[in-house]
This record gives structure tokens, sequence and C-alpha cells, in this order.
């Protein structure tokens, strides 16, 4: 299926405007979670890509619509010529054979009633590999592979530390030869001096069956050590993808200076030139209508009318906005909605408070008060929808009117997702960011 | 000055769990202080005994497990190993509080967050009425979370997981406590929110000066919150140090070994060093280094001897390690024999 003809540095995999979305059926929202919204990459034969966000970014789910254990919403995932998200019957099963999947918690993974031994067997039963004898070699072999030994071929998966539960894991992975394995967080449950044993034993692997990685994870330093690319995810967006050292030293996109700039480095002498983000990402059924990243982004393009205003009060009128976005979110308080549709409407007696943390020791420019006064008179006559509507009219910009689109950034194909990258605007860099 | 009692002393301790195999010394003679205004980072994998020490001065160690009784455990002076179990509660919930990793153990699901809050206020405050909401609402102001009067009607499962931490904190806050005895409390958060929640406990202790226990297992975090540093290995304190030179001059082999198997520290080459082998269940005495088995520098009297925590250098108190190889200044004999001398003092008492 996946044709040996496909060489070392190849495209074996290519995503193309993937959509993934669920629970369009919930009860409270009519809106379903968009997990992976419009996602499209290549996978090289041979290398690892690693895929790193945060919880909630649509990585996992990105991982699961590959190998299939999730269905596409929309998009394409090319092999070749065949689009796997149409596959049924034996042609899914062959490709399920080919790409694999190691999951992050090797405690509840395995089937702790099984042994070993059969808990690696398990997908040769299952496609009927060769005879029974075989069956059991190869299972052998495999223990030997991953740095076990025979003798574990009859014990129990709960006699085993985290470390060799893993191993158990990725040789189960590895039984039917797949060309394509997707690494769903192998290492973060493991501590760290186990961790690097189960790293370079990818490595090993890697070099010895010519396997091609995607690993999907949230610790940086793990993804910068093992992947030669890697694609940062935000609210089911890819933001940026490069060459993993460019991606690590000079972060294109806003997002990644962000995310990078939040690891804490293990040296105390390191002076922190964090960049502290607020608030945590909104709610994948109602993203951002312009870009993902746009309540949170410390570098948002700003209307030019306002570019003299003071970094301080600007924050503080983004702060605004996003207090009441959130209030609107479709995943507020359950109460809340359910006395919304009941009717029983009590709920912004506090935006005046809200009004008066924020500005209450700032000076606000009259062509900034004006508008933000008027927001106010609709909040207190509960129509803030209409006060939402107004703010982004008077404050908003492109990145909250406009999806950015990929910009390649470097000469490795690497693109970032950004408004900041069109000729009208400056480069995002560290110098945009507003204080808090 | 310097006569004053530590905010926390922890000496001798001795924290054991018994299954029907075995004894397991969970924790294994561990000595420690903290200061006001100074958080000691506690790092360690798991099975070092970390948790079960913070578990031991909060006084949630519960049977099968128990506080051998030469332990001590002073707050302010104060011996809290003699406490029975309803003084211990009001300790608990007044000068010593903990923050777990998961949020959702401190919080009740079946009550909203103000509700809780208020109800630590009403015991530990005394206050009532109006004065009450406003004083938990500013609570959750302080850990910075917007829109605290609306907010606070809602039910823990309406927080985000980075919401929940700070509730979490309020509460702990409401208690007014001296000491914040933290276990792992970013660990289960994204880096974007745990730099949140980091900035936020520091800030807290600039401006309460209380005592912060702070356990993890990322050398990162550590190095970005502690004053000074103990690592623990099989239930023993194996190195301590203020935070700078525990990572300019690590001494300990299993710090070397973890400090060394964090993939970001070594850049280029694809395989990384590890520490073969996995944490060793102490049940039994220390009859000899516990690290020994994966220890890369072992020689013949490592197998022989339990070595003691002694200065790194000669006279350089405030480094310890508990490693035959130190003090580096010695002949390796004599610093065998030093150890040697100060394991026949602790068995003598
Ligand atoms: S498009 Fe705008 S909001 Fe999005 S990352 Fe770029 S600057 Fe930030
Ligand atoms: S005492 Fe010996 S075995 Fe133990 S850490 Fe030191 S050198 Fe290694």
């Amino acid at each position: 299926m996946f044709g040996d003809d496909v060489d070392e540095g190849d495209v074996l995999v290519s995503l193309c405007d993937l959509k993934t979305y669920y629970g369009e059926d919930s009860l409270l929202s009519d809106d379903p979670v968009k997990a992976v919204d419009g996602v499209s990459f290549d996978i090289h034969k041979g290398e690892t890509l690693g895929l790193v966000g945060e919880s909630g970014c649509g990585k996992t789910t990105l991982g699961r619509t590959l190998i299939q254990l999730e269905d596409a919403t929309a998009g394409e995932v090319r092999i070749g010529d065949t689009d796997v998200t149409t596959l049924t019957g034996d042609d899914l099963q062959r490709w399920r054979r080919n790409s694999q999947m190691v999951f992050q918690d090797p405690e509840s993974s395995l089937n702790d009633r099984m042994t070993v031994g059969a808990i690696i067997r398990e997908p040769l039963d299952v496609h009927d590999w060769k005879t029974p004898r075989e069956r059991r070699a190869r299972v052998r072999e495999l223990l030997d592979t991953v740095g076990l030994s025979e003798e574990h071929y009859y014990r129990y998966p709960h006699q085993f530390s985290g470390g060799q539960r893993q191993r158990v894991g990725i040789a189960r992975a590895l039984a039917l030869e797949p060309e394509f394995v997707v690494l769903d967080e192998p290492v973060s449950a493991l501590d760290v001096s186990v961790q690097a044993q189960i790293l370079n034993l990818l490595n090993r692997l890697q070099d010895e069956f010519g396997l091609t990685y995607l690993f999907i994870a949230h610790d940086l330093s793990v993804v910068r050590h093992i992947c030669d690319r890697v694609a940062v995810m935000y609210l089911g967006n890819v933001m940026e993808l490069g060459p993993t050292e460019r991606l690590f030293q000079q972060p294109q996109n806003p997002y990644t200076h962000a995310l990078l700039s939040a690891i804490p480095e293990p040296d105390p002498t390191a002076d922190s030139d964090r960049i502290t983000l607020t608030g945590s990402p909104p709610s994948p059924r109602d993203p951002p209508a312009g870009c993902p990243f746009a309540t949170r982004c410390p570098m948002k393009i700003r209307p030019p009318e306002y570019d003299s205003v003071d970094t301080e009060v600007w924050a503080r009128v983004e702060m605004l906005r996003e207090v009441l976005r959130e209030r609107s979110n479709a995943d507020r308080s359950l109460t809340e909605r359910a006395r919304e549709i009941l009717g029983l409407s009590s709920r912004f007696s506090s935006a005046d408070e809200v009004h008066d943390e924020l500005f209450a020791d700032v000076t606000l420019p009259a062509a900034v008060e004006d508008h933000i006064e008027e927001a106010m008179d609709h909040v207190r006559n509960d129509n803030e929808t209409r006060a939402r509507a107004q703010l982004r009219e008077a404050f908003g910009s492109v990145c909250d009117e406009e999806r950015p689109k990929s910009h390649v950034v470097d000469d490795e194909s690497g693109t970032s997702r950004c408004h900041r990258h069109r000729d009208e605007h400056d480069e995002p860099s560290r110098s945009q960011v507003v204080s808090e | 000055m310097s006569a004053e009692a530590p905010l926390l002393a922890v000496e001798n301790l001795r924290t054991e769990f018994y299954t029907d195999k075995e004894t397991v010394r969970a924790v294994d003679d561990v000595n420690f202080r903290i200061e006001r205004g100074e958080t000691l980072g506690i790092v360690g994998e798991s099975g070092s005994g970390k948790s079960v020490t913070a578990r031991s001065i909060m006084g949630l160690v519960e049977s099968p497990g128990n506080v051998l009784p030469e332990s001590s455990i002073r707050l302010d002076g104060e011996e809290l190993t003699e406490k029975s179990e309803s003084e211990y509660r009001g300790i608990r919930g007044s000068e010593v509080t903990m923050v777990f990793q998961d949020p959702l153990t401190s919080l009740n699901p079946v009550y909203t967050v103000g509700n809780q809050l208020k109800e630590t206020l009403r015991l530990h405050r005394d206050l009532d009425g109006q004065t009450l909401t406003d004083t938990a609402i500013g609570l959750l102001e302080d850990v910075g979370i917007p829109d605290a009067a609306r907010r606070i009607s809602e039910y823990p499962h309406e927080f985000s997981g980075g919401m929940q931490q700070r509730a979490v904190i309020a509460l702990a806050l409401a208690c007014d406590p001296e000491l914040l005895i933290c276990d792992e409390p970013t660990t289960a958060l994204d880096v974007t929110i745990q730099a949140q929640i980091l900035e936020l406990l520091a800030e807290i202790q600039v401006e309460r000066d209380i005592g912060i226990m702070f356990i993890t297992h990322d050398m990162g975090v550590i190095a970005e919150v502690a004053d000074r540093v103990a690592v623990m290995y099989a239930g023993e304190i194996v190195e301590s140090a203020p935070v700078r030179s525990l990572y300019s001059d690590p001494a300990h082999p299993y710090t070397n070994g973890l400090l060394d198997s964090i993939p970001g520290n070594q850049p280029g080459g694809r395989e990384l060093t590890t520490i073969e082998g996995e944490v060793p269940i102490p049940n039994g005495a220390a009859t000899h280094c516990r690290f020994a088995p994966r220890c890369p520098k072992a020689f013949e009297e490592c197998y022989e001897l339990a070595p003691e925590p002694l200065p790194t250098t000669a006279g350089k108190d405030d480094h310890t390690a508990a490693c035959l190889l130190f003090p580096e200044d010695m002949k390796r004999e004599d610093a065998v024999d030093e150890h040697r001398a100060a394991n026949t003092e602790g068995t003598d008492e």
C-alpha cells in the first residue's frame, strides 16, 4: 500500500485541509468541537515529525485521524494515489497494518489479564500473520528488539515498571512491521531517566527499520531532541511548521514564541524573558473568526489609528474584550446557560466591576474611552453580543477578521500562519509584546 | 535573630509502609529546614519518597503507613508528630496547607467555588455577610481569576484546569498559612498555564513571606522556583544545595545522571545519557549506597557502607552529598572514613 518505491526523504503521507469535528449533536450546544480545523502538511519517509501544542489543541485527534481511529470530517490523507479517509474493508485493514500507534499511558493501554507475549502477539493473530509457531517466534524476536528478554513472555503487565510496559507497547506496535508509527506522548508518563532510555530505543528502531514517526508531545525538550521537523498546533490549526533547530532558535509565529518562552529552563542563572500569556485557549466549539490565536496573542496587530496608545492601556482594552468573550463562550457555565434558557438573566451585574477593575488606574485616550463607554452601555442594557460587536468594530484588526494564511518563512519550506508575515506589517518580534 | 526557630525543621524523618511481604522505608532518615520566605525544592523520580515526605509533614500518612517515633517535625518550634488527629486537622487547615497535582482532590464537586472559599474563611477568619463575600472575591482576584464576582458562583468543573489550580491556591491562602506544600502543582498543566501558576506562587510568596516546599520531578521547574534544592532517591536526600550550586556543581552521581538525561540539555547527538535500571524499593536498613547498582562511579566500598550527607568540600556546609566520593578535597580513603564515622554516630543515637 505504501508502495516500496517511496525513497527516504520523499513524501510518505500528505494531509490536505484535514478536518475532524465531533459532538455535533450534544445537548446544550449545536456547535461541533472543531478538533482539527483545516490542517495540511507532508510527512517524509524516514523522518520524525513532531506535533506539539497544549491540551485540547487537537494534536491527538489529528494522530488518531491519520490512523483512521477517528473519521475525518473533510479533507484528505493521501498515501501515493490513495486517500486513506475513504478506505473501507480490506484496504483499511491493510492501511492499519502499515501504520501503528503507541499510546501515552502504558498502564491503561495494555490489557492486564493477558500475558505480555499474548499482548504483543495479538495484532499478528488479528491479521492472521503466518503460522502460530512463527508468531511466537516473532514475539520472542520483538521482545529482544525492544530490550526485554524471552523470559518476559509469560509475565503480566502489572509485574512491569512503566518503562518496561512502554517497551511492550512499542513491541506490539512493531509486530506487523509497519512503516509509519504515530507515537502519542510515548514518554510523558515516565521518569526522566527512564524516558531517556525509551527515546534512545525509538531512535535505534527508526534507524534499524527505516520507520517514519509522527511524534505527538507536549514536552518541548523531548521534541527538540528527537524530531527532524516540528509542527506547532493551536486550536485545531498548525500555526508553524519547520526544521527543529530553526523553529527552536528562530521561532517565526507569535504562538511559537510564547510557547517556547514558557518552558522552564534547567538553569537557575538563565534570565527568563518570558512572554506570559493571559487566559486560556478559547473553546474549539467556538473558535475566533480570524486568527485562532487572536484572543491571547501578545503581538496582535492593532488598527493603525491606535498604534500610539500606551501598551498597558491597550492590554486592558484587549482584556475587556476577552472577558466579554469568555462570558459568551459556548463552554461557559452550565448554570449560566440554564438560566439563560429559562429566561432568568441577572448575570451582568458584575460587568461594571470588571470595567472598574480594568480601567480604574489608567487614563484612557478620549477616542478609546468613547467606544468603551458605548460598549458598557450595551452591556448594561443586557446586550452583550452588541457590546462585543461594537468593541470588535472599534478595536478589531485583520487578526480578528481574517484567518491568516500560511507563509513560507525559511529556506526549507517551513511555514507560519500569521498576518504579520504580510508585507504591510512588521514581522512578529518580541518588541511588539504588550506587557501585562 | 539566628536564635529564632526555623519555620519548619524536619529531623530523622522516617516513614514506613508495611505490606505482606516487606517493610518499605519510603522515607528513610530525612533532614531539612525551611525558613520563612524561602522555597525548598524537592526533586526526585517516582518512588523517591518526595510525596510521602510531604504527606508525613501534613499528618496524612495512613495505615499501613507509619511515621516512626524518632522522627521530628517542628513547625515554628512546635512538635507536630505528637499531635492528635484532631489537633493535626486544625494545623492542616491553618498553618500548613497543601496544593496537589490534581486540583480536584482539593475541590468539592458539589459546592460552588465560592461556597468552599467562604466556608474556609468563616472557619479561619471568623468573617460573615458581605465582608465574607468580598474577601472571597478578593482572594479569587488575587490568584488571577478574571471576572471573579461572577465566577465565584460556579462549580469546580466549570473551571479550566489552570483556573481550578488557581482556585485551590485561593483556598489554601484563605487559611492564611505559614507554610505551603506544593506537590507537583503544575505537572498536569500546559506550559503556558504552568508559567502563570509559577508566577502566581512567586508573587504570593513575596507578598506573604510564607515558606514553600515545592515537590516536582521537573529540573526546569525547580531551577525556576527554588532557593534551595534537596534531591531525593529511594527514600533519602542524596544531595542538598542552594539552587545555583546544585546546577553549577552537581555533586552526587545521581544528580548528574538526572541533569544529563534531560533531552534539551544535550543538543546534537542522538544518543541520550541514561541512568540504567530503575529506582529500587528501599526495604530494610541501608547497608550500602542505594544508588550503587546504577552508579557509573561505584567502587567496592559503595556496596559495604551507607554514605551519610557530608559537605561536598570540607567546610562547605550548605552543599552536602550522600556519596562516598565526598568531601571531594579529601583522599578517597579518608572520605570513606568520614562516612564510616558519621555512620556510627548515627547508630549510637
Ligand atoms: S495573525 Fe495576528 S493574532 Fe494571529 S498570530 Fe499573527 S499577529 Fe497574532
Ligand atoms: S557512594 Fe558510590 S555508588 Fe553511591 S553514589 Fe557515590 S560513588 Fe556512586
